[in-house]
């Protein structure tokens, strides 16, 4: 493979399950050194996509590719530069971490020792070297979600496969998750990561692939997909009393009609500039005596984003 | 030979892990070793006085040993269906191994509680007026046929395992077919005992011929009241070769099987 070409890459891969189409055509590809934030709301067809890319299932149609390596017809190359960590994680409740570790190294064809001297560097690094010899059974939620993470990585692969690494994960061992998924692009690998946390796509992602009903329905990287969902806005809120007072002022400033939420007495408008449009409203405020409780400049969430591009998965009946 | 070498070294990783969870979990202590005693000297006792006393048990002994070798082939199902439900074989699947190390591995480690699971049953066994009156290489040969036959029956409850998928129904799936299978035989009865159908059955069934070979080498006695251990048909006359034929023919048949199911299992979603 030549250095331009992606680690990972998809191309028109789709899949069926006894007629339920999972995946329709999909096209995605993954830069070395860089994160693909994979989002969907359930049965939107993510783990279909993980689990052809990872060669557990064969697609239809279309081809997938790690590191120029075809996922169907060279699956053994393909399982050795790709470090997997599940939905659930997959490690032995009654071996010790140490032994966990030692297994996988093993079955990666390392020697007895090369394998104990990586699982002993791995266990420090995850900080699990003092409960390395103890039954995972032991271990708490976020424990077991490292070590399954570590057993990802014992064979220093090159493309790394998160699925859903931080479910249900405390925020302390999120947010170590999210420094070794930073620590690992900048080693070079290049890391697919599917979550149903908007906030994690968007810390870590260099770019985010949102997948509907089997189908991308919007990519690019985080600030082009909240770009897409619309413009700023400028939220005011006040008491009831106080809210014509307050509209009839936000109509002088932004772009377009204010919208007023009478139930959650809040008022908002779109801004195109923002200072001059909030020292506008604020001298207004001042002018005609408004009192405010609340003003903020809001800008789109990935939520909104989410919301917006997923809507018709809600709305169209059952699709888990 | 370098892939088969290879294939065998991550079969032997596998099974040493599944041994380290049997050693570590008290359910599968009670199963390779409370159980197996709790069989001999249960039936050996309540059938025994009723039955013909010392004769009897010499009689059962042999035949409870591979009752027990054939339900311990549950514990293949229960151990394959639970890996698959927690997804550490798809875990596995995705790592650069031999597609049959898993089931090598589990089947080598099965056949490794199997062999603690004779050992207690014999020693148990001599303990309540069981003894070998072979040769030493007949008694050898005995062990061997049952260990071969333990393999056969594990390679069995692979594919079950394999089908059924989840550990709950796995328990289940895995003995119901056992209990007929075993009782429907020489085990713990003179088959001339049987009416005419069972009778049938029990002769040709795999079970018995195990049962009746062990007994022939190791030179224990027919039920009390009867001479031989069954009738002239085929089955019964050549025990030894049809228990071994069968053991080859399960393995020839349900070891691909497996494998293909294996293929097929981790690949749905």
């Amino acid at each position: 493979m030549t250095a331009a070409e992606p680690a990972v890459d998809m191309a028109g891969v789709a899949k069926s399950f006894s007629g339920h189409r999972a995946l329709e055509h999909v096209d995605l590809s993954i830069p070395t050194g860089t994160v693909l934030g994979l989002l969907g709301p359930n049965g939107a067809g993510k783990t279909t996509l993980v689990r052809i890319l990872t060669t557990l299932l064969q697609p239809d149609a279309g081809h997938a590719s790690v590191l120029g390596h075809d996922v169907v017809t060279e699956s053994a190359q393909v399982r050795q530069h790709i470090g997997v960590s599940g939905q659930y994680a997959a490690v032995d409740v009654n071996l010790t971490g140490f032994e966990n570790l030692w297994m996988v190294g093993r079955l990666y064809g390392l020697g007895r020792s090369g394998a104990a001297a990586r699982a002993r560097e791995l266990l420090d690094q995850f900080r699990l070297s003092d409960v390395a010899e103890r039954a995972v059974k032991t271990y708490s939620g976020g424990m077991t979600r490292r070590l399954d993470l570590a057993g990802a990585l014992v064979a220093r692969p090159r493309v790394v496969v998160l699925d859903e690494p931080t479910t249900g994960l405390d925020p302390r061992s999120r947010m170590d998750t999210w420094s070794l998924v930073r620590d690992l692009v900048s080693d070079g690998a290049a890391v697919l990561l599917t979550t149903q946390y908007l906030e994690e796509a968007d810390q870590l992602a260099d770019s985010i692939v949102v997948l509907n009903q089997g189908r991308v329905v919007e990519r690019g990287t985080s600030d082009e997909l909240k770009s897409r969902a619309g413009q700023e806005c400028l939220e005011v809120s006040a008491d009831i009393e106080h809210l014509d007072d307050l509209k009839d002022a936000m109509t002088l400033i932004g772009d377009g009609r204010p919208v007023v939420e009478t139930h959650l007495c809040r008022a908002r408008v779109s801004v195109r500039d923002r200072r001059a449009d909030v020292s506008a409203l604020l001298k207004l405020l001042e002018e005609r005596d408004i009192p405010v409780l609340d003003l903020s400049l809001r800008r789109p969430t990935l939520d909104d984003v989410f919301l917006e591009l997923t809507e018709s998965a809600q709305t169209e009946g059952p699709s888990a | 030979m370098k892939t088969l070498a290879k294939a065998v070294n991550e079969g032997y990783v596998i099974a040493w892990r599944n041994l380290l969870g049997v050693r570590r979990s008290m359910d599968w202590l009670f199963a390779a070793v409370v159980q197996p005693i709790m069989f001999v000297l249960l039936f050996g006792f309540i059938f025994g006085g009723a039955l013909g006393g010392g004769q009897y048990r010499e009689f059962l002994v042999p035949g409870i040993i591979v009752q027990a070798l054939a339900f311990n082939s549950a514990f293949t199902v229960v151990g394959l269906s639970t890996d698959l439900g927690k997804g550490v074989i798809d875990r596995l699947r995705t790592l650069p191994i031999s597609r049959v190390a898993v089931m090598v591995g589990r089947t080598l480690s099965d056949l490794a509680v199997t062999v603690v699971a004779l050992t207690v049953m014999s020693i148990c066994g001599l303990l309540i007026g069981w003894q070998i009156r072979g040769s030493f290489l007949d008694a050898i040969l005995a062990y061997l046929l049952l260990l071969m036959f333990a393999f056969a029956m594990c390679w069995i409850g692979a594919l079950i395992g394999l089908v059924v998928r989840s550990p709950e129904v796995a328990q289940s799936a895995g003995l119901i077919w056992l209990t007929p299978l075993t009782f429907i035989s020489s085990g713990f009865v003179p088959l001339d005992s049987l009416p005419g159908p069972l009778q049938f059955v029990a002769e040709w069934n795999p079970i018995t011929a195990v049962m009746n070979a062990i007994r022939s080498l190791w030179g224990n006695p027919p039920a009390p009241g009867t001479t031989t251990l069954g009738s002239e048909s085929w089955p019964v006359a050549h025990a030894l070769e049809y228990s071994l034929l069968s053991s080859i023919v399960i393995i020839a048949v349900f070891v691909p099987l497996s494998i293909r199911m294996y293929r097929r299992a981790t690949a749905r979603q």
